[in-house]
C-alpha cells in the first residue's frame, strides 16, 4: 500500500521457519526423538511406581528436608490429588517438568559458566535471555507445533526454551559474585582453570545456581499448562477441558493440582539449596 | 648469602595502556599526572628488593601505596608490566603456566586478609585445599592438614565449618592451609589486619612461635608499624608505589628516610624496638676479678666517667656491681667484692619498655648479660632516662604530621 512503511518481520520469520523445515529435518527429528524418549522414560518410570509408594516418598522428602508441618501438608495435598482422580495427569505434568528442566539445565548451566568467563559473551547472550523471558509464552507454541507437530515433544521444547533463562542468569551471576580473594586463594594454591571452576567457583556459586534451578522448575511448571494447548497433556489438559466446556469445577480441580505440584516442587528444591546447617 | 626472592626493576601499571604509562614514568612524570593524562594507574614503580631465606620481611605502607600489588606480583597473581621476580634464581615473570602452578602449589603459600576460606568445606578440608589441588589423596591430605591444624592450635575444630569459628580462629585455618603444603615462602597479605587488637597480638606471637619451630621466609604486608616492629626482621616502606626505605625496625626508627616514614611512628610504642643492649654502656665500665683489691678498684673507677665497676668470674660471667662510694668503707688491701652488690642481670634483648621498673627496684645500675651470662654492659640511670626521653620525642615529633 502506498505511503505506508511495512517492515515484513513476520515474513522473514516465516521464511526462516520454512528454511529450517526444508533443511534441518534430521536435526529436528533427532531432537524430537531424544525429548520424547526422555519424557516418556520419566513418565513410564513414575507411573510404574505404585501411587501410594510415590506419595510416601514425596511426604518423606517433605518431612525430612523441609519440616514436619510441611510433611503433613504433603499428605493432605497428595491425598487431595488422588481423591480428585488427577494422579495420572499430575504425573504426566511432573514428567514433562522434569524432562524439560533436565534439558534446560544441561544447556543452561554450561552457557552460564561460559558467560561468567567472558564479558563479550555475557553482553551478547543477555538480550537473547531477555527476549526468551519477555516473549509471551504462547508465541513459542507456534514454531514448536510447526516443527514437531502436536503432542508432548513440542510442549517439552517450548517449555525448555521458556524455562532456561533463570538458570543461565543465576549461574553467571553466582560465578561472577565469588569473592576476589577466594579466587586468588584458589590460584595462589596452584589451581588451573578447570580446578578453579570445579573446586572454587561452582561450589561457591552453588546457592545462586540452586535458586536458578528452583526458578527454572517453577517456570517449567507454568509453561507445561500453556503447552497443553498443543497437546502436551497432563494437568494443563484438565484445565483446558474445563475452559472449553465452561466447567468451572473441572478447571478449578486442574488448577489446584498445578498449585499443589508447584508448592511441593518449590519447597523441596529450595531445601536442597539450603546448607545442612538448618538441621544441626 | 643468595637471596631467596630477588626483585629487580619491577613495574606494574594498571589501565588501558600500561606500556604508555611505563614510558611516562621513564620520562619522570609522577603518578597523578600519568593518571590524569592517560587513565593509567601506577601500582608499583621501580621496585628492587632482596629477601633473605628465613627472614620475616614486612612491606608497609598506607592503602594505595602498592603493597598488596607487590605481594601479588611475587606469585604472579598480577602480571607485571616490566621487571623480574626471581624465586631461588628462577624468573617467575617468564615462567610457563605449568611451572608457575607448580611453584605456587609447592613453594609459595598465601594467607589473605579476608581469610578466603571455603564456607561449604569443613575446617580440615579447608586446611587441605592446597593439597587437594595438588592431587594428594584424601587420607594423606587429611593427615597433613590435621598436623597443620595442630600447629596452629585448632586440633579440636577439624570438623567444624568456618562460619562456626571466630575471626581469629578462621585466620588460623587460613594459616594452617598455608602450612599444610609445607611451603618455603609464605605471602601474608594484611593477614591479621581484620582481627581485633588482642587477637592480632596473639596471632603475631603464634607466627613467631611457628618461625622458631621451622624457619620459613615470610613476606608480610601490613599498614601497622607496631605489627611490623613486633614480627619483622626487616621492613620495607612503600609510598605511592615506590619502596622508599628498607631496613631493620631499629634503623627505620632511628633514621627515617622522610616525613612519610616518620608519620608511621605516631602512636607507636618505640620503647619496644630498643633493647637493653642498644642503650647500655659497655665501654666505660671497669671489669674486675673476684679477688681485685679495693685500692685497684678505686683506681680503675677513677679513670672512667661513671662511678661503678662490675665483678665477673673466670668465664666472664657477671657476679656483682661495685660502687665507688662503698669502696671507701674498705682498707685498700681488702677484696672489692666484700662491698659488691649482687643484683639480677637482664638479658641483652630486654625491651627498653621493661627497664624502668627494674631501675626503680635496683640500688645500682642494671647489668646486661648475653645468653651465657657473660657481662655485656651496664644500663645506668642517666642512659635510661636519655633513651626514654628520645623515644618520647620521636613519637611526639609526628603528632602534628
Amino acid at each position: 500500500m502506498e505511503g505506508r512503511i511495512n517492515i515484513p518481520v513476520g515474513d522473514w520469520i516465516e521464511s526462516g521457519v520454512d528454511w529450517i523445515l526444508d533443511n534441518l529435518e534430521p536435526a529436528l527429528d533427532g531432537i524430537a526423538w531424544f525429548l520424547g524418549l526422555l519424557t516418556n522414560s520419566f513418565e513410564g518410570a513414575l507411573l510404574a511406581i505404585p501411587a501410594w509408594l510415590l506419595v510416601l516418598v514425596l511426604v518423606g522428602l517433605s518431612w525430612w528436608r523441609v519440616s514436619w508441618r510441611f510433611g503433613i501438608f504433603a499428605i493432605v495435598a497428595l491425598g487431595l490429588i488422588l481423591g480428585m482422580d488427577l494422579w495420572e495427569p499430575t504425573i504426566k505434568t511432573l514428567s514433562l517438568v522434569l524432562a524439560a528442566t533436565a534439558v534446560a539445565l544441561a544447556i543452561g548451566m554450561p552457557v552460564g559458566v561460559a558467560m561468567a568467563r567472558s564479558d563479550w559473551l555475557e553482553a551478547s547472550i543477555r538480550p537473547v535471555l531477555d527476549l526468551m523471558q519477555t516473549m509471551p509464552p504462547f508465541v513459542y507454541l507456534i514454531p514448536a507445533a510447526i516443527f514437531f507437530g502436536l503432542g508432548t515433544v513440542p510442549g517439552a521444547i517450548a517449555t525448555v526454551v521458556f524455562c532456561m533463562p533463570p538458570v543461565v542468569r543465576l549461574t553467571n551471576l553466582g560465578i561472577r559474585q565469588v569473592n576476589r580473594e577466594q579466587i586468588e586463594a584458589g590460584l595462589a594454591f596452584g589451581c588451573n582453570r578447570r580446578q578453579l571452576l570445579t573446586k572454587i567457583q561452582l561450589p561457591l556459586a552453588m546457592p545462586s545456581i540452586m535458586a536458578g534451578i528452583n526458578q527454572t522448575i517453577m517456570l517449567a511448571l507454568s509453561m507445561v499448562v500453556i503447552a497443553s494447548m498443543i497437546g502436551a497433556g497432563g494437568l494443563g489438559n484438565t484445565v483446558l477441558t474445563g475452559i472449553q466446556r465452561l466447567d468451572v469445577g473441572l478447571g478449578f480441580e486442574g488448577g489446584l493440582g498445578v498449585v499443589i505440584l508447584a508448592i511441593l516442587l518449590d519447597r523441596i528444591t529450595q531445601s536442597v539449596g539450603l546448607r545442612r546447617k538448618a538441621s544441626s | 648469602m643468595e637471596p631467596i626472592i630477588r626483585v629487580r626493576e619491577l613495574y606494574k601499571v594498571f589501565g588501558p595502556n600500561p606500556q604508555e604509562g611505563l614510558r611516562l614514568i621513564e620520562d619522570g612524570l609522577d603518578k597523578d599526572t600519568i593518571f590524569e593524562r592517560t587513565g593509567n594507574t601506577v601500582g608499583v614503580k621501580d621496585c628492587n628488593l632482596d629477601i633473605a631465606e628465613g627472614e620475616i620481611f614486612v612491606v608497609m605502607g598506607l592503602s594505595g601505596s602498592g603493597k598488596s600489588t607487590l605481594v601479588r606480583l611475587l606469585n604472579r597473581l598480577i602480571e607485571p608490566t616490566a621487571g623480574t621476580v626471581e624465586v631461588r634464581g628462577r624468573d617467575v615473570t617468564r615462567m610457563s603456566q605449568r611451572d608457575l602452578i607448580r611453584l605456587r602449589s609447592e613453594d609459595l603459600a598465601m594467607v589473605f586478609q579476608s581469610f578466603a576460606l571455603m564456607p561449604h568445606k569443613t575446617v580440615i578440608d579447608n586446611a587441605a585445599l592446597g593439597l587437594e589441588i595438588a592431587g594428594v589423596g584424601r587420607t594423606r591430605r587429611r593427615e597433613r592438614a590435621q598436623e597443620a591444624l595442630d600447629q596452629v592450635g585448632l586440633k579440636a575444630h577439624a570438623r567444624s565449618y568456618p562460619d562456626e569459628l571466630s575471626g581469629g580462629m578462621q585466620q588460623r585455618v587460613g594459616l594452617a592451609r598455608a602450612l599444610a603444603t609445607d611451603p618455603s615462602i609464605m605471602l601474608m597479605d594484611e593477614a591479621f589486619s581484620a582481627l581485633d587488637p588482642l587477637i592480632r597480638t596473639e596471632m603475631q606471637d603464634r607466627l613467631l612461635d611457628l618461625q622458631r619451630e621451622h624457619r620459613r621466609t615470610v613476606v608480610f604486608i601490613s599498614h601497622d608499624l607496631d605489627e611490623a616492629i613486633r614480627i619483622g626482621d626487616r621492613i620495607a616502606i612503600m609510598q605511592g608505589g615506590e619502596v622508599v626505605q628498607v631496613g631493620t625496625p631499629k634503623e627505620i626508627i632511628t633514621h627515617p628516610a622522610n616525613e612519610y616514614v616518620r608519620s608511621f611512628f605516631h602512636g607507636v610504642d618505640i620503647t619496644q624496638v630498643f633493647q637493653a643492649c642498644d642503650i647500655m654502656d659497655s665501654e666505660n665500665i671497669p671489669v674486675l676479678d673476684a679477688d681485685t683489691t679495693a685500692g685497684e678498684a678505686r683506681n680503675r673507677i677513677a679513670h672512667v666517667p661513671g662511678n661503678e665497676a662490675v665483678i665477673v668470674d673466670a668465664g666472664g660471667r657477671f657476679q656483682s656491681v661495685v660502687q665507688a662510694k662503698r669502696l671507701g668503707e674498705l682498707t685498700l688491701d681488702r677484696a672489692a667484692s666484700e662491698v659488691a652488690v649482687e643484683v639480677e642481670p637482664v638479658p641483652e634483648d630486654t625491651a627498653l619498655a621493661d627497664l624502668p621498673r627494674r631501675a626503680a627496684q635496683s640500688p645500682v645500675s642494671i647489668p646486661v648479660v648475653d645468653g651465657e651470662g657473660r657481662f655485656r654492659g651496664l644500663v645506668t640511670l642517666q642512659r635510661l632516662v636519655e633513651a626514654l626521653d628520645r623515644s618520647r620525642n620521636a613519637a611526639a615529633a609526628n603528632g602534628d604530621y
